[in-house]
């Protein structure tokens, strides 16, 4: 993939090990592309885990926070997978390939840490439920390319690379199927960037064929290849956290905003329950809240937000930028639970001046079809 | 990338058109380009004086921030507040109407530290 980058003027940076391109043209004119018309991800740096086995939907069930039992054949879900302390290892993807074999997609730059994690939690489920059944977790990350298709004529563009039928598939479900000339892919209708669109994981050796065929399939549409840099406004813009900003291993799911995955009554125990509910139940120290700047300047991790009058520290920015599609200064930010409700006024602290800001719902961008 | 022959030129990538004691600076196209869409722009008031090296702005691009130094000693006495409201002009003509300051030059031996657009070439060259 590196070649198929390195033509198309991407400029590579090492991210997590992988030279990866964080722009081609610019990550404004990439960002507007796929809102307007569709981008092209290579999201192949993922981590991909398979998890088998009679025990497999108990074990994921354990290892992770949303409730993995109901979930269908084919079906997708997004979830957060703790750590005893109540802290967040990563965010993932669960997949459900069949009744007990399992998918998982983790974070590139945390995957050894995640598949470190699962390895030990598979080691506690075993012990704990000696007769649970045959269970297998092995990272197979070098095996997969991800490539992501994501905008409006995303259904369009990859219905002409598979025989599979797309638009029966509904958003975080999926099919097995194959595109091009017979190559095996699950085609899922997942992604990160708030637009309707799929990701195609194939065999990691067949990524440039399937990448310059989506290039070629979405000319007509104006597709453009899209890198880092936009990847990161186009998330930020839907409020969709990413590790390392808006989650850590620290980090309390419901302060995150991502209690939504945390299932506490799903019927079994899982990894950090009990520390989650009792830090909730104690009282959250924050809540991760949209901001968004009411005069000049840009909000990045880190600055400081204060109250109105500037006096008052209440809080952080975990992620800000320019907004390319809104075109104002925007921020996710871990606010004092008293002074995070919408429309609150706030101000940020940017190189020292006190930037008038306002709490404001989220998501920021809402796709118009 | 072609950098005008006519202007003297910092490593931290800021040009400088010296006109009799008039000096108008502004970032080369190397820097916006490696910066990438420039979104915000801050600019030093008219009347402030610099010191060479001094930070006298700031630039952002949705990525990153990147600080302004000032390439000689002297006194600004125009500020391009056209920038300000599009600093997207900085991507689009670095070297002629994103000019950010017009300084009154202080200290002549503060240009001494400046590079000729071929010594810039080179040493842009030496960055990749």
């Amino acid at each position: 993939m590196y070649e198929e980058h390195k033509r198309l003027g991407g400029r590579l940076i090492d991210f997590g090990g992988w030279e990866l391109p964080v722009q081609y043209t610019g990550v404004m004119d990439e960002h507007l592309a796929c809102r307007n018309a569709v981008g092209l991800f290579d999201v192949s740096h993922m981590g991909e885990v398979h998890v088998e086995g009679t025990a497999s939907e108990a074990f994921v069930n354990y290892l992770v926070s949303n409730d993995c039992v109901k979930l269908n054949i084919k079906q997708a879900l997004y979830t957060e997978m703790c750590n005893h302390r109540g802290g967040i290892v990563d965010d993932l993807l669960v997949y459900r390939r069949a009744k007990d074999r399992f998918f998982l997609v983790v974070n590139a730059s945390n995957s050894d840490k995640d598949f470190a994690h699962m390895k030990k939690i598979e080691t506690e489920f075993t012990q704990k439920n000696p007769n649970a059944g045959s269970l297998s977790v092995t990272n197979e990350s070098s095996k997969y390319t991800q490539i992501a298709v994501q905008g409006r004529h995303a259904e369009a563009i990859v219905q002409t690379m598979t025989k599979t039928p797309l638009s029966p598939i509904k958003y975080y479900w999926f099919d097995e199927g194959t595109v091009l000339n017979g190559i095996p892919a699950i085609i899922a209708r997942t992604g990160y960037t708030g637009e309707d669109g799929f990701e195609l994981y194939v065999a990691w050796d067949k990524g440039p064929e399937v990448w310059r065929a989506c290039l070629e399939a979405g000319a007509k549409y104006g597709i453009k290849p899209i890198g880092l840099g936009a990847r990161d406004t186009l998330r930020l813009e839907m409020k969709f956290p990413l590790y390392g900003h808006e989650l850590s291993d620290e980090t309390n799911p419901y302060a995150a905003g991502v209690g939504w995955v945390v299932k506490p009554n799903k019927g079994t125990d899982f990894v950090g329950r009990e520390a989650v509910l009792k830090a909730k139940e104690k009282g959250l120290p924050y809540h991760s809240v949209g901001l968004k700047l009411l005069e000049r300047g840009i909000p990045r991790q880190g600055y400081g937000i204060y109250t109105a009058d500037g006096k008052t520290k209440v809080g952080e920015v975990t992620s800000g930028t320019q907004s390319p599609s809104l075109g104002i200064a925007i921020a996710i930010a871990n606010i004092a639970i008293p002074q995070s409700s919408v429309g609150t006024k706030l101000t940020v602290d940017i190189r020292g001046t006190k930037v008038p800001a306002e709490v404001t719902p989220t998501p920021f961008y809402k796709r118009p079809y | 990338m072609s950098f005008p022959n006519n202007y003297k030129y910092t490593k931290d990538h800021e040009w400088a058109l010296v006109e009799g004691n008039t000096v108008t600076v502004g970032v080369t196209a190397h820097a916006a380009s490696a910066l990438g869409d420039i979104v915000y722009v801050e600019l030093p008031e008219v009347g402030r004086t610099l010191k060479h090296g001094e930070t006298f702005g700031v630039v952002e691009s949705i990525k990153a921030v990147s600080d302004l130094y000032s390439p000689i000693s002297g006194k600004v006495t125009a500020s391009n507040a056209a920038l300000v409201n599009e600093p997207a002009m900085i991507n689009q003509d670095p070297h002629g109407k994103a000019w950010m300051v017009k300084m009154e030059l202080t200290d002549a031996s503060t240009l001494n530290n400046l590079m000729d657009a071929a010594a810039y070439n080179q040493f842009v060259a030496t960055l990749k």
